[in-house]
């Protein structure tokens, strides 16, 4: 890890000033991530610009039945929020399936959603990487890739995102706001992350330089019945190796709306567009959520050794549709 | 219940439970550990490794890191002091190159040590560390490990590489049931908490190292023979030790420290990473094995023949004695067995808790359930039937065998007797339910060691051995030992241990430890008692009696010694997900005299718990474009975590070894054994699908299919 | 724009405010053990990957080897030495050595840190990933084995202490319990 520089912003404008366009700074947050790739060597900043102090630590439901979250607000306080917990219980789940306890009290919802792949090959300076070394090649491809991309990835980069929070963000169509020197944006979350391609190393559609600073959440009835459901190789503290999560709306024994979004399996938090239109109008039945499923899945091209992704996507789907069904019949 | 585990004694102590004599300090966070003992003008050194599996240096640029704010070294291969190497160390084996760092040009794998920088401060010496710039010549390398390599070799190890008895081509095929089948286990890793981690430094011309290790005399020895020095010019101190395992014996950081001391003349630290660790201090070679049992219709055993293959590097050879497991277990009238290396270009394995029985048992127990399907007899049934006389290979009598009692046991209280045996058929929710059960041994042994017991003038009593605790909970036990030995309450007894200056002593390791340091202690502490005069006084040096116990020991009659166990194992198996969860466990075991039921019953739970681990979570995974391990991390390395485990129970039936004057067995390594293929042979009987390859991971679930729910 | 390495910061641990210079890649981990001599905290991994170093930061649980020291100041921080209450064991150490709750006891530090705090974030309503309705108006959930395992899966035991420390943190929670309910009757 190489000697930074390190201030503390009190402001928004301020921490965007500070950092200003310099590609060797970075915004610090919860450091969960950061920390750990700067003494991997991964990240070797020249400076740091502390954004925890920052007034964005606040999670403010909207009078619409939405929400806006703060980019600092911790992942326990969002997993915890009454009335994150009411309107999207599986954004909570999401949460809580993620990392631990300590490490969901420190990492914040802008950081969860910047937070780059657990790739062993990214993180490991001595070996070849094209999201970390562009142009160095994607050993992955050939080597160990039991748990990377099955959907939405390039001979260039088969990595996973990692994040469970960005999964059931992705299915409630977040909205993250950001704030540049030139002034605030604002980006769907469904364009927020880039396609792979053959640019690995540019991961999102934020400005150069641009703080995330809200997300918002748009108003959704369904979402107050939703599920997240992650598997992963041990019960707890572990990345997924799929997940899923979904919201469903039925009437009727028909599923009138429905929102799903799959995990580990892509470059980005991965929305299921394809399957929720097969679902809606479609009997709620496990045949019809295997039928979506598969819509979905379709465009899959596993590697030799991540084949099972693809499996456990399809059941995981049933499973916590007919969850979701059964529920919805209560 | 609780077996009855005391004998009588005066006081009582040994086979009560008490709590940690420094579980206090471990507690509050008083307990030091050796990274962590403050010294004036300390140096911090960090090693760089190789980033390629096989070739040379071409060059070490120290220059520009000399440059950097605050180093002090930079020590390599071209400037390090040469070491002596051509010896057989305490242990009985040459040392590892690995450790005797800095000697040549060669890389051998990936992960090599090729430079210590050493700094003021550790961050210094962690960014000088990066920025070194070495370079080397690339050669090919080969990793491949895979069952039918034409390079494999029978190796002895520590026991012979192959024994045989019978006509095994005829007991086959005269078999009415027959399993031939290949068991393969992954590299697995000791992963312990405390990572590596010595201090070094020249105290008035003696060498003084503050470490982590399983043995301090074992250290110091190693170290006096490696730099030619004095036995009595190196004194090794290893106080409180975080996990051990197999893994913390003489490693690259207590050389590289003694080095780098030498030459600034000042204290240098060197604590390993978590990611040197996984190349650096040994692992668990990855098994391929092949288990052919022959039985009659009845389940008796024809023929047994276990072959396993194991990996080691091309500088230091360690066999994995996983085809031992059948040598003193099960017989047969033909019977064979034989461990085979193969040399590739990955750092060296070592022991790893119950090395050889922990994979080993796997295979054999797995087999042992499949053959017990075929039979259509109860896998219990089984193992009862196969209970041999005498040691199938030795021919000798058994010290106590009460393998069969810790199964009539464990299937009382496990509720065996209800068990459907078909698999595949019990259905709760989305989840299928399965048990299974395996046998589980492990060798007792005790090895020469000496004690100083001193009488104070205070009435109290010191005991002083090179004893290790390495979580074992070993100075309370020794304590409890001395006081029924000295007839007195164990709260005046306080014992020192982890210095290499109470001279030669067993490691922790091997599960003997504990019998063969309580052996020595008993010898001193009666010697003692029987000199102290009823009333009379104690001189202000009070009254010391050094015991050495080599020669009862090598008197001690040849048998077959063992503890035992059973071990039962219930899962759940989500055939949608792939995910297997253990329910419970039970362990019964026989393992000798129980001195300190609270701390026996954590390490056998622990031992379980590591079989929970190895069955369902760990596998490091080697990247064969590189050599490299892909992911030497605990994010990436699976170790169990809370919420894997459940309520594990462990208990004890009465055993007793006559030949031992504590009649201690030893249970540090029988809790893992049999315990993975307990949780392998529940998953089947939940899905009707082997699982032969470990871990029983999702991914593995999920392609090899089976019932839907 | 003036750059610089290092900082002072006053750092406020178990009621004590130290003043010292850091370099800004020292994280709280280090600047506890190897500037403060506060070596209870546990260094396991270094990566926020075993919760060894877990500390507790205005009275939340933290992985400290992934906090920097610079950014530590204004924060209260409590190791695993400023627990107890003088001579007197804090509930949930007291429970861990009754019970053995640990055997090398490099984890324990963390563990014991985690377990205050997981017994305060239960009380305060706080969902897991195993609790099964997560809505606000469901009944909180009972602090279970199975709850007390997941809220404590970030603190890894390789000696397998896992049986005796969710039997420890369970009783300390019931004590915790129980006063409570004394003081408000």
């Amino acid at each position: 890890m190489r000697e930074f520089d390190y201030r503390r912003a009190d402001d928004v404008t301020g921490a965007v000033a500070l950092l200003g366009a310099d590609p060797d700074a970075r915004y610090l947050g919860g450091g969960t991530n950061l920390v750990d790739l700067m003494k991997t060597g991964v990240e070797r900043p020249a400076r740091l610009v502390d954004v925890r102090s920052l007034p964005l630590d606040r999670i403010e439901p909207a009078a619409d039945g939405g929400l806006r979250i703060g980019a600092t607000v911790t992942n326990s306080d969002l997993a915890a929020h009454p009335v994150v917990r009411e309107r999207y219980p599986a954004l909570t789940q999401a949460v809580l399936a993620g990392a631990s306890g300590q490490l969901r009290n420190m990492a914040t919802v802008g950081g969860n959603l910047l937070q780059r792949t657990r790739c062993g090959y990214f993180a490991d300076v001595t070996k070849p990487c094209n999201k970390r070394a562009p142009g160095s090649g994607c050993p992955a491809v050939g080597g160990e890739h039991r748990n990377h991309a099955v959907l939405g990835a390039s001979e260039h980069c088969v990595a996973v995102h990692p994040s469970d929070m960005g999964v059931a963000l992705t299915a409630f169509d977040a909205t993250v706001a950001y704030e540049t020197t030139d002034g605030p944006g604002e980006l769907p979350l469904a364009d927020f992350y880039l396609p792979v391609g053959d640019t690995p190393h540019r991961e999102t559609a934020l400005p150069p330089g641009a703080l995330i600073t809200y997300v918002t959440l748009p108003p959704a009835r369904l979402a107050a019945r939703s599920r997240y459901r992650k598997v992963r190789e041990r019960a707890s503290y572990a990345f997924a190796i799929g997940s899923v999560a979904a919201a469903l709306e039925v009437s009727d024994g028909v599923v009138c709306d429905a929102r799903l979004a799959f995990g580990a399996v892509a470059s980005r938090p991965w929305r299921a567009r394809l399957a929720e239109r097969v679902l809606t109008g479609a009997p709620a039945t496990a045949e019809y959520f295997a039928a979506a499923a598969d819509a979905e899945l379709a465009a899959a091209r596993p590697l030799p050794g991540n084949g099972y992704k693809v499996t456990l996507l399809r059941n995981l789907v049933v499973a916590v549709l007919s969850e979701l069904a059964e529920e919805a019949t209560r | 219940m609780t077996t009855a585990t005391s004998r009588a004694t005066t006081t009582g102590a040994v086979g009560t439970a008490h709590s940690r004599v420094e579980g206090r300090d471990k507690v509050t966070g008083a307990a030091r550990y050796a990274g962590e003992i403050p010294f004036a003008g300390l140096a911090h050194g960090r090693l760089v490794l190789s980033t390629v599996a096989r070739g040379r240096i071409v060059s070490v640029e120290s220059g520009p890191v000399l440059d950097m704010p605050g180093v002090l070294a930079v020590l390599h291969h071209g400037n390090a002091p040469r070491l002596e190497t051509g010896y057989v160390g305490m242990l009985g084996v040459p040392p590892d190159p690995t450790a005797a760092v800095f000697q040549d040009d060669r890389v051998p794998h990936a992960g090599w040590p090729v430079a210590l920088v050493v700094a003021e401060t550790s961050e210094q010496a962690r960014e000088a560390a990066e920025a070194l710039t070495v370079t080397y010549e690339r050669e090919p390398h080969d990793i491949a490990f895979s069952a039918g390599r034409s390079d494999a070799r029978p190796a002895d190890g520590h026991m012979p590489a192959s024994t045989e008895k019978g006509d095994l081509d005829a007991e086959l095929a005269a078999s009415a049931h027959v399993v031939d089948e290949e068991y393969v286990t992954p590299e697995e890793h000791h992963a312990m908490m405390e990572p590596h981690a010595a201090t070094a430094l020249w105290d008035g011309g003696r060498l003084e190292v503050v470490d982590s290790n399983q043995g301090t005399t074992w250290v110091a020895d190693e170290l006096v023979r490696m730099f030619s020095l004095d036995a009595s010019a190196v004194r090794v101190r290893s106080d409180h030790v975080g996990g051990g395992f197999g893994s913390k014996g003489l490693r690259a950081h207590q050389v590289s420290a003694v080095m780098a001391a030498t030459e600034l003349r000042r204290p240098v630290r060197v604590v390993l990473t978590r990611r040197q660790m996984f190349s650096l201090t040994g692992y668990r070679s990855p098994t391929a094995q092949r288990v052919r049992l022959g039985a009659g219709p009845d389940g008796r055993l024809r023929a047994l023949d276990h072959r396993s293959l194991n990996q080691t590097s091309t500088v230091w050879e360690f066999v994995e004695p996983a085809a031992g497991v059948g040598r003193t277990l099960y017989d047969a009238p033909a019977h064979r067995t034989e461990n085979q290396v193969v040399r590739l270009n990955v750092p060296s394995p070592t022991w790893m808790r119950a090395p050889g029985e922990a994979p080993g048992s796997f295979a054999m127990e797995a087999a042992l359930d499949e053959l017990a399907e075929r039979c259509g007899v109860d896998p219990i049934e089984l193992r009862l039937r196969n209970e041999p006389e005498l040691g199938p290979v030795s021919g000798l009598p058994f010290a106590g065998r009460n393998l069969a009692a810790c199964f009539r046991e464990g299937a009382r209280r496990f509720g065996w007797a209800s068990r459907d045996p078909r698999p595949g058929v019990r259905r709760e929710g989305h989840l299928l339910l399965g048990t299974g059960t395996a046998a589980a041994s492990f060798p007792a042994g005790a090895m020469p060691s000496t004690a100083a017991v001193t009488a104070e003038a205070d009435g109290t009593f010191t005991v002083r051995i090179s004893a290790a605790d390495i979580g074992t909970g070993a100075r309370t036990a020794l304590a409890l030992v001395a006081a029924d030995a000295l007839r007195v309450p164990a709260g005046r007894v306080r014992v020192h241990i982890g210095d290499s200056d109470f001279g030669p002593a067993m490691i922790a390791g091997g599960s003997m430890g504990t019998r063969s340091w309580a052996w020595a202690v008993t010898a001193a502490a009666g010697e003692l008692r029987d000199r102290l005069v009823p009333g009379g006084t104690v001189p202000p040096e009070g009254i010391t009696v050094r015991s050495d116990t080599t020669a009862a020991v090598g008197a001690l009659a040849q048998k077959e010694r063992h503890s035992y166990g059973a071990q039962f194992a219930e899962v759940a198996v989500d055939v949608a997900t792939g995910e297997v969860r253990v329910r419970r466990m039970l362990g019964i075991f026989a393992a000798g005299r129980i001195v300190n039921p609270l701390t026996a019953r954590s390490q056998l739970i622990g031992g379980m718990t590591w079989g929970i681990s190895m069955a369902l979570h760990e596998e490091a995974v080697r990247d064969s474009a590189s050599g490299d391990l892909y992911g030497g991390d605990l994010a990436s390395y699976h170790v169990a975590s809370h919420a894997d485990v459940p309520a594990v129970e462990a208990d004890w039936v009465d055993d007793h070894d006559p030949d031992d004057p504590v009649g201690i067995k030893g249970i540090g390594e029988v809790g893992i054994v049999g315990a993975a293929a307990a949780v392998a042979n529940a998953v089947w009987h939940a899905t009707g699908v082997r699982h032969r390859r470990l871990p029983i991971r999702p991914d593995r679930v999920l392609e090899a299919g089976g019932p839907r729910v | 724009m003036t750059s610089s390495t290092s900082s002072t910061v006053t750092l406020n641990i178990n009621g004590e405010k130290h003043t010292l210079s850091v370099d800004h890649r020292t994280t709280l981990l280090d600047a506890l053990r190897e500037r403060l001599d506060l070596t209870g905290t546990k260094k396991g991994c270094d990566q926020g990957q075993c919760g060894a170093c877990t500390v507790l930061v205005d009275g939340r649980r933290t992985v400290s080897c992934l906090q920097l020291a610079v950014a530590s100041g204004e924060r209260e921080i409590t190791t695993v030495e400023g627990v107890a209450e003088g001579d007197r064991l804090h509930p949930v150490q007291q429970a861990f050595l009754d019970l053995d709750g640990f055997q090398c006891g490099y984890c324990t530090p963390g563990q014991i840190c985690s377990a205050i705090a997981v017994i305060e974030e239960h009380a305060a309503g706080w969902p897991s990933a195993v609790t099964e309705d997560v809505r606000p108006q469901a009944a909180p959930p009972p602090l279970t084995p199975e709850e007390i395992r997941e809220r404590m899966s970030g603190n890894l035991c390789r000696c397998g202490a896992y049986v005796q420390i969710v039997q420890a943190v369970a009783r300390a929670a019931g004590e915790s319990r129980t006063e409570t309910e004394e003081s408000a009757a």
